[in-house]
Formats: C-alpha cells, structure tokens, sequence
C-alpha cells in the first residue's frame, strides 16, 4: 500500500518529466515548465491547507476555551473560512496616503513567496519532493529567515506607529531566536551528518532521532518547538502583532487581499516549521520503526509515508496552536532574556553533547 | 479581624525553587489543563436550535389571556399600569357594544393596549395585579429587532389565538 502510493508520486514526475522532454527539444523550456507546474501544484496544496489551518486553529481555539466553534457555515462550519476569504477579496485594499506605496504593496508578496520557497525541500513521502538539495536543512533556516524582511517592509513603509513598533520588536526577535533554532537544527545534522532531507528521514529507519538520540534530541525538540513558535510571531511569542499593545502590530493598516496575504503566510510557516519538526525529530514518512523488530516494522509499513508525514506535522501543529491558547504573552525583556539567558546557552550546551553521542555513538 | 469566609488562602512568598524556576513544568500542566477542556461539556449551546432549560419560574414575553369562549378578559382596569414599576404599560378603555359579548367578556375592554419591552424589566408584577387572570408572563424569550418601535408591542401581538377559532381550522 505504501510503495504503491510512494512509487505512483515519483512515477508520476518522472512520466510527466519524459513526457515534457519528448514534446519539447528545448531543455531549459521543459525545466521552466516542470517548475511551472511545480509551482501551481503547491499553491493548489498550500491554498486548501492555509483554508483547513485556519479552520483548525478556530476549532482548536473554541475547543480549548470550552466553546463549540464555527458552525453555521457548511457542514461543521468548514466553509467559515471560505466566507471569510470571500469577504476579504471583497474588500477594498487600502494604501495609506504617507505610506511607502511601493514597498507597502510588497511586502506582503514578498512575505508569502519567501514562506512558500522554504516548502521546496520538504519530504512529504518517499522521493516525493519538490527539490532534494543537499543543503535542505540550511536551505529552510535561511530562508525563513528572510520572512523578517517582509514584516521589516511592512512595518517601515506604512507609516504608523503601531507598525514600526511591532516590526522592530517581530527583527529583533526572529534574528534572536533563529541562533536556537539553527543549533537545535544542527544536533540533528552532526546525528545523520547530512543536511539533505531524504539522508535524514533514511537515517531514522530504524527509529526517530527523539526516541534513538533520547535525552539531548528531547532537549534540541523542545528547544526547537519554543525558539520556532517564536520565529513565527505566534502566541505566546506574538509581540509583532500583541493587539492589545500595538492594534494588529505590523499590519495594522493592511486590509483585503494584502492582509489575507500575511494571514496565508502565517499559516504557511506554521506549517513548514511543523513539517522541519516531524522531518528532523519524528522522522518524517519514516513509520514508526523500533531497532529489529521485523514484524512490528512490516505492519507499521502498510501506513502510507504521506500519512505518516502529514499526521506527525498535524500534531506538532496542534501542539504549537495548543501554545497559543495555553500561555499568556511574554514581555519584551522577558523574550530576550528568555532567548539570551537559557536557550541559548542550553542548545549550545546541548550541541556539545549531542556531538559527543554521534562521536562515541552513545545514541541508540 | 474576624474572617468572613473559610476560603482565604495565605499566599506562599518563600522563593521559587529549582522546579518552578524552570518553568517547564509549570508550563506542562498548563498544556495538560487546556488539553483537558477539548474533552469536557461545552460551557456554550448552539442557540437556536438548542436552548437552555428556564426555571419554572422564568417570566418572559406578556401575552393577554381570553376566556373558555375566547373573549377578552381584559377590563382595562390599569392596574397592571399602575402596579408596574417601569411604566411600560398604556391602555385606553373602551366601553361594550351590544352584539360584542362574544369578543369581550365584561362591559369596559381595553380599546388600546401597548406594553414598551424596551421599558419593561419582565418584573412580573402586571400578572401579579391583575384581577381577571387577563395577563401572563410566558417562557418566550422578547426576540430581537432593529427599530425601537417594534419593541412597542400592540393589544393583537400580545393576544393569544382564539381558542374556539382554532378548533373550528
């Protein structure tokens, strides 16, 4: 069941590659064309998930408050977020009068294109994958990275106070926590010693880094889960856009499309921070695999890998969500110091450790 | 000082130790408390279609009541005005005809009869006052509206149905 789902994904690239190169003599136009629909199918994955994300984090939110949810729109209330966006595409899109009109109206773009470039190496089965670079995992913390200008863009050119403020706060806290969540990378990459994805799902056949690199993996996870809700501006870490501070933070004065814009971009670096979290701790499609065990491995075999990957990255997207409606916001000062005083130190602590276990093979 | 309630609580100032330091632990059983509420009864109903049960003695919309023949007991005495402490009550008399013993039941009926719900507080002292059982507050909650006078509810809203006309449908 699984290899027939893993083979008919890379069946289907690899037929529609030879198809391409048949009809089209040119290389670089077939190229060209493959990223083309590369693109439209990920947006075609990346528009219904942004749609189920959202529905999800209100149903977890009511959940989570002893409230029932949306219900009236479609069945369950499932189409609230449809209405919702129909609602946005309705309204009119702003530019303020003293704004930086062309850096406003970019940065929005600019903020979804470079959440939607860090989707390019994720594994989501077997040899499904949009690109195996062998830098994957640099690859995703640079991008991600990047995310910090778009909001800087936001805030600065809207000429607002609220805006500035949240932006400055939203830099000085992705550029503080990107070093936890770089070394927390990292004591998986001195584990597999490969930064390409598929290498590091391979590695974890025969068991999850988080169950084989036990104790150091269990602290770079949970160091990983806090310094990356924070690299996404999501409660408890949401200090970009606290309401009750700065109105709505950097896009205070965004409406319409291009707010619908940031909204997409949230809910998409939710989902990649929680796919590199399931890849790197939880093995990605890897089943779960205990050592030698020949039997139980084969049964968790018949579990499709994109099953596997998708139920791993829900959870961990359930987990951060449960943060946000678990943890009240923490101040400035108290963000830094948290990042500076004790992550830090710890995952670099931890990094020590962990290259001591994959020197004298102390893991499992 | 003599303590009101039992409930008091001396708060512990000592200073945290290793554990509470850490937070994490602290911050696990938040998580555990949140992820405990997905599974309890929902504080909230889906309204419409489901309502809360009321009190047996829950005082909602007035309705004015007929007799067995369906005529109205109604006199028009104002006393439910006077007894009503938002002043929400008007009404104006109005003396029988003959040929009307039917539709009212005693020779004075009430011509006009307005009850002002955005005055009324559903105090119940109307259906209290009343000397001929004309007046009652039922288990209808006063729907919503958007003008205020459509909250100034006349005699035919607040009459209930004829009971021989019904039977005779």
């Amino acid at each position: 069941m699984s290899l027939f789902l893993e083979i008919s994904f890379s069946a289907m690239a690899n037929g529609l590659h030879n198809w391409l190169a048949g009809s089209i003599s040119n290389a670089t136009l077939v190229s060209v064309t493959e990223m083309a629909i590369a693109g439209v199918s990920l947006l075609l994955f990346l528009v219904p998930l942004c749609f189920f994300l959202g529905y999800m984090e209100r149903k977890v939110a009511a959940f989570m408050q002893i409230r029932l949810g949306p219900n009236r729109v479609g069945p369950k209330g499932t189409l609230q977020i449809v209405a919702d966006t129909v609602k946005l595409l309705f309204k009119e899109g702003l530019t303020p009068n003293a704004s930086d009109k062309f850096l406003f109206n970019l940065a929005p773009i600019i903020v979804v294109v470079t959440s939607m470039l860090a989707m390019a190496p994720i594994a989501f089965a077997k040899n499904f994958q949009i690109w195996d670079i062998n830098i994957g995992v640099l690859y995703v913390s640079a991008i991600s990275s990047l995310a910090v200008i778009g909001i800087l863009m936001a805030g600065w050119s809207s000429y607002n106070k609220y805006s500035l403020l949240g932006a400055m706060r939203s830099g000085a806290q992705i550029v503080s926590y990107e070093l936890s969540v770089g070394l927390s990378l990292i004591s998986i990459v001195i584990l597999t010693g490969s930064l390409r994805m598929s290498d590091i799902v391979a590695s974890q056949a025969d068991g999850w880094w988080i169950i084989k690199g036990h104790i150091p993996v269990i602290i770079s996870f949970v160091i990983f889960l806090i310094a990356s809700t924070a690299e996404i501006n999501r409660a408890p870490f949401d200090l970009a856009e606290a309401e009750q501070e700065l109105t709505a933070g950097f896009h205070t004065e965004y409406s319409g499309m291009k707010f619908a814009m940031f909204l997409l971009a949230e809910y998409i670096n939710l989902f990649i921070v929680s796919a590199i979290a399931a890849t790197l701790f939880l093995g990605g499609w890897m089943p779960f695999h205990l050592g030698n065990w020949s039997f139980f491995n084969n049964v968790m075999d018949y579990i499709p890998g994109s099953l596997w990957f998708m139920g791993k990255t829900f959870l961990i997207i359930f987990i951060i969500m449960q943060f946000r409606w678990t943890f009240p916001r923490l101040r400035v000062d108290q963000l830094l110091t948290l990042e500076w005083k004790y992550l830090l130190p710890i995952s670099m602590v931890n990094v020590i450790i962990v290259t001591m276990m994959a020197i004298f093979g102390w893991h499992l | 000082m003599e303590k009101l309630t039992n409930r008091s609580v001396q708060i512990n100032r000592s200073p945290m130790n290793f554990m509470e330091k850490a937070y994490l632990p602290a911050l696990a059983k938040g998580l555990t408390i949140t992820l405990g509420h997905i599974f309890k009864k929902k504080a909230t109903v889906s309204y419409p279609e489901e309502k809360r049960p009321f009190s047996p003695v829950f005082r909602g919309l007035h309705i004015l009541n007929r007799d067995e023949q369906g005529a109205e007991r109604c006199t028009a005495c104002g006393l439910c005005a006077l007894a009503c402490p938002a002043e929400a009550i008007t009404m104006e008399a109005a003396e029988r005809k003959p040929g009307e013993e039917h539709l009212y039941r005693e020779e004075k009926y009430a011509a006009k009869y307005e009850i002002n719900m955005l005055r009324c507080i559903f105090c119940g002292y109307c259906e209290e006052a009343c000397p001929k059982d004309a007046i009652y507050l039922t288990e209808t909650v006063m729907p919503s509206n958007y003008t205020r006078e459509s909250f100034i509810y006349k005699k035919e809203d607040l009459l209930i149905p004829d009971p021989k006309k019904k039977e005779s449908k």
